[in-house]
């Protein structure tokens, strides 16, 4: 089974319920779009995350009410560092839709979307322990996996995975 | 990080207490900790520490060739290790866009399902002796000794399987594997009625359980709670009728949903589910398909010893594999099971080479964990160690 090549052209996506809402409410916010694998990617710029989200979840037609992950990819060293990855699913639709952000290197931080599905709470603070993305809004942004005083960010390309610290 | 203390109250404001459960507390089944604000028995707030069994599986995967992450997802959620490997397997087989064989899928379902009914045995016995039923344990131990010889038959280990492969299954079944599963899938029903009639009417356990750590479905949904504490609360998904993977749609199966949202509906949702389970389990075996297990692709797929021996080809495929790998295209995938506590999801970002470039697991005990707070407020705190056991939480699978 050969694999289809990607659709990146966001006219031609246009008929999948996310990037319809996104695209209907301000498609200054879509950078770009990638269906891939069966799976459809959207790459929204950084500011409009939490009120993009609550378009999603709001919608009347699809709403994308839970959030099945978030996570985070380091791209070190090229820049924008970060990409902040949310995958969503509909529940009564069965869609589900990747967005993500990208997030610059140096002091990234980006707007927590606890606010709108407070399952986030959890993840957010992971990608804050592991990958150092600061996410303001948070209700309680501490480190959850790795210990209180630990130093660095261990998911970070950059962080020694040999040797004695 | 134990020794630094967590805020959630000053001590001494106001007249609530804080109290710390766990981490080595019998009822949080593994190292979970849980810091209690009470007022008197009543549980007014509940935060759970975390990481005690974090190690960092998912930067491991990040030095490891594609095949070798295998038996690292074993280690992640211990109590379904089949169901790890296939969430593994379908996303790389999906970043490679590889077919597999019919023959393989079956097994898929079989194990995947034997696996489902080997970790609920395990949840209704520690749950029910939670609650202080003792013998439900020790029956629910006993099937599951024969769950984990079919395990051992099968893949040559009880827990650790490493069953599934990229491209199928690891080895073929021993001779007369089918007909042992056949003579427990007969009989199990029978102990299902067994673990039920200690139960299900009891009226201890109904007054334990009955009307406690309510979870509304828009509460469950907004925590991100999944599998049969989602449907505990009336949330009719599931991931193997609504997005079906490795052949489920030839499987007819029913959902359990339940309304109540208490642990009582948490607990008929997975009894059922093990009924359900054996019903496939029992169809996997009357519909099992004759072929290959392992799919046509040398470049990935391991060969036979037998070929290796006798075949230059395979002799050199098998050396590649070992010492470089294989490379997978460029991409990222979301691929998302139905495991026994919920939706398992791997996250799997590939930039061309033999190395994942990340993984990460979705686990479904770290997002039914968020919603326990909800359940447990304004709850008694022995209605905690109910609440605890009716998400069926496991440390693994979220520490990571």
């Amino acid at each position: 089974m050969p694999l289809a090549p990607p659709i990146t052209d966001i006219d031609q996506l246009k008929s999948h319920p996310a990037l319809e809402q996104l695209v209907h409410w301000n498609s200054s916010i879509v950078q770009a779009a990638k269906f891939d694998r069966d799976e459809l990617t959207i790459w929204l710029s950084k500011g409009a995350i939490r009120e993009a989200g609550s378009i999603l979840r709001d919608s009347a037609d699809c709403p994308f009410n839970y959030l099945a992950d978030l996570t985070c990819v380091d791209w070190y060293p090229s820049e924008p560092r970060f990409e902040v990855v949310y995958h969503l699913l509909s529940i009564p639709r069965k869609e589900r839709v990747r967005l993500k952000v990208r997030l610059d290197g140096s002091s990234p931080s980006i707007e927590s979307v606890t606010s709108v599905w407070p399952a986030a709470n959890h993840y957010e603070r992971e990608v804050f322990d592991l990958f150092g993305v600061r996410f303001t809004g948070h209700p309680n942004l501490k480190r959850i996996l790795m210990p209180d005083d630990w130093e660095g960010h261990p998911l970070r390309k950059d962080y020694p995975v040999e040797g004695y610290r | 990080m134990a020794h630094f203390p967590t805020a959630i109250a000053e001590p001494g404001q106001d007249h609530t207490l804080v109290l710390n459960m766990g981490p080595q507390h019998p009822s949080t089944h593994g190292v979970l900790r849980l810091v209690l604000e009470i007022d008197g028995e009543t549980v007014i707030g509940l935060k759970p520490e975390i990481g005690y069994l974090h190690t960092g599986i998912e930067k491991t995967c990040e030095a490891k060739f594609y095949q070798q992450v295998v038996p690292l997802t074993d280690r992640i959620d211990y109590l379904c290790p089949m169901t790890n490997n296939l969430t593994y397997c379908l996303a790389v087989e999906k970043l490679l866009g590889l077919e597999i064989p019919p023959k393989a899928q079956w097994l898929r379902v079989l194990m995947n399902e034997l696996t489902r009914i080997n970790s609920h045995l395990v949840w209704l016995g520690t749950h029910a002796m939670d609650l202080g039923a003792m013998t439900v344990f020790l029956y629910c131990f006993r099937e599951r000794e024969d769950v984990l010889r079919l395990f051992e038959m099968i893949s040559g280990q009880r827990m650790m399987t490493s069953y599934f492969r990229i491209g199928g299954v690891a080895l073929e079944p021993p001779l007369g594997f089918f007909d042992k599963v056949k003579k427990f899938a007969d009989r199990f029903p029978g102990n299902v009625d067994e673990y039920e009639g200690l139960l299900t009417g009891n009226p201890i356990f109904m007054m334990r359980t009955k009307g406690v750590a309510h979870l509304s479905a828009e509460d469950a949904i907004a925590m991100g709670a999944c599998g049969p504490t989602l449907r505990g609360s009336g949330v009719d998904i599931d991931l193997r009728r609504d997005a079906p993977y490795t052949g489920y749609e030839n499987f007819k199966f029913n959902v359990p949903v339940r309304t109540e949202g208490d642990v009582f509906a948490r607990y008929l949702c997975r009894v059922q589910e093990l009924r359900e389970s054996i019903g496939m389990v029992q169809q996997a075996l009357a519909g099992m398909p004759e072929g290959p297990i392992k799919a046509d692709a040398p470049k990935v797929v391991l060969p036979d010893r037998e070929k290796m021996k006798t075949q230059m080809e395979a002799l050199i495929y098998h050396f590649k594999i070992i010492t470089e790998g294989f490379t997978v295209p460029e991409g990222e995938v979301y691929q998302a099971v139905e495991s026994p506590r919920g939706e398992m999801g791997y996250y799997i970002v590939s930039d061309g080479t033999a190395k994942p470039y990340r993984v990460h697991m979705r686990g479904p005990s770290y997002a039914n964990l968020q919603a326990l707070a909800k359940m447990c407020e304004g709850q008694l705190i022995a209605d905690v160690v109910a609440a605890i056991g009716s998400i069926d939480v496991v440390l693994g699978d979220i520490d990571r």
